[in-house]
Order: C-alpha cells, then structure tokens, then sequence
C-alpha cells in the first residue's frame, strides 16, 4: 500500500466510526496519561503526597498524647519524718507525679503554681509522724492545678490511690500491733484487665486513627485542587467544547490520585509501624481494602469540592471546612458517645468517623468484617452518594 | 442567499436563535446560512453576543429559543456529535501550560478518540502542517504567544473537523504570527473546511467570504463583505462597523423592549 492511499482510507474510518455515545477507552487513557504526566512534573504535590503524612504522623503522634504522667509537684514537709519521706517516694513510685521540689510555705507553694512549674503540691502537716507512730488519723493536704481537667483528673486519681494504699498497709500494720489476726485481707479486692491496650498507651489509640486523619486531608486536598486548577487556567472551556463525557475525564482524573493516596497510606503505615511500633492485630488484606474504600470516598469529596469551587483558595477553604469538624467530631481525640446528640450525628456525617472505627477494630482489637460490616456498608454508601452528586454537579458546570 | 441556498451544502443554518440568561436576553433572533467551505467573520464589540452565539453553535450552551443545525447536527437533540465534529480555539489558548506541545497534541488526539494508526498519520499531517516539528519537545510555557496560537490550532484540527470554530484566535498576537495563521486557515478552507471565526481586526473580516455583524444582541446584517459595504455605501469596513454601532447604538433593543 502506498502511504497515499493508507491516508485516504483512514479519513473514511475516522469518518465512520463516530465514537459519541458511551464510554470511550481512548479518550479515558488520554486523560489519565494526561494527568500522570502533570503529576510526575509537579513535583511539590509529590513532596507534599509523601512528605506530609511523615510530618504530620511525628506532629500529631507526639502532640496529640492524652497519656498524662509524670506531673511536676511540689512538697511542703513540715514533718521531715520516715514516715513523710515513705509517703512522698510512694507518690513518686506511681510515675503520675514528680514530687521532687520541696518548698517551704504557702507563698511558695503559690509561685510555683502559679508559673504552672508545679501542677499539684503535697502539704505534710509537721504532727504527721507522730500521728502515724501514735495510731491517730493523719491528714495530708493536697492541691490541684484544676485549669487542664485531664491532668487534674490524673493527679487526683493518683493521690488517692496512693492515700488509701499506704492506709490499708498502715491499719493492717496497727492490727497486727494489737495481735488481732495475721495478714488481714480486704473486704473486696477489685481485679481489673485492660483489654485491647493493656498499657493504655494513647499512641495506640491515635495513630490509626490519624492515618486516616492525614489520608483525608491530603487526599482532598490534591484533587480538589487537581480539577480546579482546569477551570482557573481555562483549559475546562476548552475541555466542554471537546467530546469527552464527565466520567471519562472524572475517572481519569481520579485514578492517578488513588496510586498517589495509596502511596501516602503506605508511607503513613509504615511509620506507624516501624516508628510508633503500632501494629496492627487483625487482617491486613482486610485493612488495605477498606483503606482503598476510603480513600475512593476522600477521592470523590475531592472532586465534589472541585465541581463547587472555582479557584484553587476556594478549594483550599472548603476543604478546611471539613477538616476541622473531622479532627472534633469523628472520635479522633474526643470520645463521640459522650458528646451531645446534635453533634453525635454531625460526626456522623463525616466519612473519617467510620474509618476510625474500621481502622482501630483492625488495629487494637484484631476483629474483622463480623464486627465492621455496618462501617463498612455506611462508607460505601457515601462513596456512591458523594459520587453520584459530584458527578450531577459536574454535568451542570458543562452547561 | 435566498431560494438558491437549497443546493448548496450548508455547514451552519439557524432561525431565530436566541439566548436568555434569567431575565437578561444576551442573544436574540439570530438567522443565518453558512456554506460549507466558506471563511464566515464574527464582528461586533465586546459583549455582543458573538461568543454566547458561537457557544450555542458549539452544542455547548442550548439556546433559549430557535433552531440550529450545525454540520447537519441539532443543537438541541445532538451537542455531542456536534463537539466530536468541530474544532474550537479560543484567544486563551487552553493549553495545558505543563505538558509539551507533543503532549497536548497527544492529549488532544485521544479526547477527539483518535487511535492507533490513524492518530499518528493525523499527527504527523498536523505538524507537518503548521510546521510544529521543531517544537514538539518543547513545554508550551516556555512558547511565544504566537507559537501557543499555532500548537492550539493543531490541537483544534488535528481531528479533521469539518466546521473549525475560533472565538478572537489573534487576539493579542503580533503580526506575523497573524498574517501565517490566516494563511493557514484560508489553505484549511481552500480543503473544504468551513471556518467560523470572530474578529475584532478589520483587515481579518476584509477576506472572509461572510461577514456577520453582531450587536446588542441581534445579528444586523449579514453577507459577503463586498455586498455589505456597497449596500450601505461604505468605502471601507471601518467605516461601515462605526456606522452600524452609532446607528445601532441609538435603539438598543434589549433597552426598548417594550417597542
């Protein structure tokens, strides 16, 4: 064949073929190819896909710590007895408190908590060891910095347990003194296991739960500004005047974006295992697939903030709107069952709040889907509800 | 035009196209029929209406009111056959700054489903044509202006559309980047290309085969330049275009509606 008669025959087939309707596999691949080379080249959105769940994983992973110990206390011995050393090493033991600074005095005691140097002070009346010696009741003063209830909440605790500890040893010692029986058990002994997190580190808790904090942020963030940036550089007009149908372009816009999102949950697992040695217990083939889920689901709120917004600013501010109610509301840091109703269901909305749960079910507990179908079902409804609504939206922007 | 239009393949034929956008009417009434392989001129001042009518023809806004058949396509019932068939630029260029020009060439082929064999010989005949060859490697940031209007070309008739559709297309260009592209789109015409072109330059509308005059809104004259000007007995388009606004300018329809 000559080349002449090669190109004639070509115009007729491209003529013929008229590829409109339905989905068409040449047009998907040219965007797609499109969008992976736009990406390999805008090396600050790489940096920041890899990058960031790095920095925000050590930032959240040490600031967001909930563990409280080791509160910094302040001791007024006015006793200078055995028996005020003994009590002060007991509090010291309990690694809640450090009281490692004596003062002397209320003023003293003041300035300290007031520069915040100390959150609790012990005050040891000077008749505490004779007390003690002679059978009588003691009375050990304790002051609370109650500004940061959590901490409060700790010291207190801590305190008393420690307290009624040394009471029992001592009130069993001063029966034995009197000959009224050997080792004198307690009424009730209270046994308790901690299940899941038996040494209730609070890394455990938050790192699953923030790799899917991170994921969500960066994820939306990238693609909402991946179709955005079409309509601020106005090549989407030129797009809408071309035959490409809105789920060809949406999906090759999406796909690079789940290789990129599944790079960034790779890295943000990783660190969490290698790093906060959080490891977790159930299916791993579970946990990569509701992964993938969820991060189709961010994709696709992605997208719908891109079909809202018609700036990159635009985008940007939206997706800080659903940020910040995600880091409050999903069960991130703060318990949802103990929120109000209202805010309860406002948590309920956010995709985040069920991979929470999915991914702290297969991280502490080991359980799978027996145990998270509902979770799971809820994020699939909202991948199709979001999709679908993006999708509507993306349609009326063509008009 | 008249009785005789019936035996001439026309490329656009609309009646009474018109465009509301709530209660603002942008376009109204418009009538005309273009045919096919002929250069037709777009004129008018800014905010006439010549992109809303274009994008109408485009398939990609739908009118408000009359009929439109582009390349025999109903605005209405078939938009997308209408895209798949046209090429369209517009004087922004919307190209993909981050890409090189073989890219969005490349990109440009595939959205137009071009394929195989028959996207590299539409390729090669497009370069080859408006001697992108030297460029191919190139980021398109990095082009002129007037490289950018020609890679946007390429990327506008790379498909062989039968209708090509350019909205300002040397807005902003120097001239002899102007005077190559306009050849180049008299030799696409000369091929049997229809073209569709709106222009604020006068000596641009000087050559095309019809001119359409666009004010406020309504297509107000319609014809071959040479017919227009001895119609109104201008000596040239300048004069005719101010003639039209001034005239114009004193009864703007959209303002008198009640009339």
């Amino acid at each position: 064949m000559t080349p002449g008669i090669n190109e004639g025959a070509d115009r007729t087939t491209q003529e013929r073929m008229v590829p409109v309707a339905g989905f068409s596999w040449t047009r998907f691949m040219a965007v797609l190819k499109k969008e992976f080379i736009q990406t390999k080249r805008d090396v600050p959105s790489v940096i920041m896909a890899v990058v960031m769940p790095v920095v925000m994983l050590l930032l959240f992973g040490y600031a967001v710590n909930t563990d409280v110990d080791h509160i910094p206390m302040v001791v007024w011995d006015q006793s200078m007895t055995a028996d005020s050393r003994e009590v002060v090493q007991a509090l010291r033991n309990s690694t809640y408190l450090d009281p490692d600074q004596y003062v002397q005095g209320y003023g003293e005691i003041e300035d300290a908590m007031n520069s915040a140097k100390a959150r609790a002070a012990l005050i040891i009346p000077p008749d505490y060891g004779k007390a003690i010696q002679g059978g009588d009741t003691a009375t050990l003063q304790v002051f609370v910095d109650g500004a940061d209830p959590t901490t409060a909440r700790a010291a207190l605790s801590a305190v008393q347990a420690v307290g009624t500890e040394r009471a029992w040893q001592l009130q069993s010692e001063r029966m034995n003194l009197q000959g009224l029986g050997g080792a004198i058990g307690r009424p009730i002994e209270v046994e308790t296991r901690v299940w899941y997190n038996p040494e209730m580190k609070s890394t455990l808790f938050n790192i699953p739960a923030l790799i899917g904090l991170i994921l969500q942020n960066v994820i939306a963030l990238l693609t909402a500004f991946s179709l955005v940036r079409e309509k601020e550089r106005g090549t989407m007009e030129q797009l809408v005047v071309t035959p490409i149908r809105p789920v060809e372009l949406l999906l090759g816009k999406l796909v690079p974006f789940v290789g990129i999102g599944f790079v960034a949950f790779a890295v943000a697992l990783l660190m969490a295992i290698f790093w906060f040695d959080v490891v977790p217990q159930g299916s791993w083939v579970l946990l990569i697939l509701l992964s993938i889920l969820f991060l189709v689901t961010i994709l696709a709120i992605g997208l719908l903030i891109s079909t809202i917004a018609s700036t990159q600013i635009q985008a940007m501010q939206m997706t800080v709107l659903l940020v910040l109610p995600s880091i409050l509301l999903s069960g991130f840091i703060f318990p949802r069952e103990t929120m109000p109703l209202f805010l309860q269901a406002l948590g309920g909305m956010i995709p985040l709040t069920y991979y929470i749960t999915i991914m702290r079910g297969i991280f502490l507990k080991g359980v799978g889907l027996e145990y998270l179908w509902q979770d799971t079902l809820i994020l699939l409804v909202f991948l199709v509800g979001i999709l679908t609504l993006a999708m509507k939206k993306f349609k009326k922007n063509l008009d | 035009m008249g009785g005789k239009v019936k035996a001439v393949e026309l490329a656009i034929q609309c009646r009474g196209l018109g465009k509301r956008f709530g209660k603002y009417t942008a376009v109204q009434n418009v009538s005309f029929d273009l045919p096919a392989g002929t250069i037709m001129g777009f004129v008018g001042p800014n905010g006439a209406g010549k992109t809303t009518t274009i994008r109408m023809l485009c398939g990609v806004s739908i009118p408000s009111e009359g009929t439109a058949q582009v390349l025999g396509y109903d605005v209405y019932k078939q938009p997308e056959e209408i895209k798949q068939h046209i090429g369209y630029m517009t004087q922004k260029f919307s190209l993909y700054d981050d890409l090189t020009v073989e890219e969005n060439i490349d990109f440009y082929g595939g959205i137009y489903n071009l394929s195989g064999e028959t996207a590299a010989n539409d390729k090669a005949r497009t370069v080859a044509r408006i001697n992108l060859a030297e460029r191919m490697d190139q980021l398109v940031a990095s082009l002129s202006g007037g490289w950018k209007q020609r890679v946007a070309l390429a990327c506008a008739i790379l498909h062989g559309p039968k209708l090509l559709v350019l909205d300002e297309p040397t807005a902003g260009v120097d001239p002899v980047s102007r005077r190559v592209f306009w050849q180049i789109i008299r030799q696409l015409a000369k091929e049997g290309m229809t073209v569709l072109v709106s222009t604020h330059y006068m000596d641009e509308a000087e050559t095309c085969d019809y001119l359409g005059f666009i004010f406020y809104g309504q297509l107000i004259a319609f014809g071959p330049p040479a017919e227009m000007k001895a119609r109104e007995q201008k000596a040239t388009l300048d004069d005719l275009f101010v003639y039209f606004v001034e005239r114009e300018a004193v009864d703007d329809p959209r303002n008198q509606r009640g009339r």
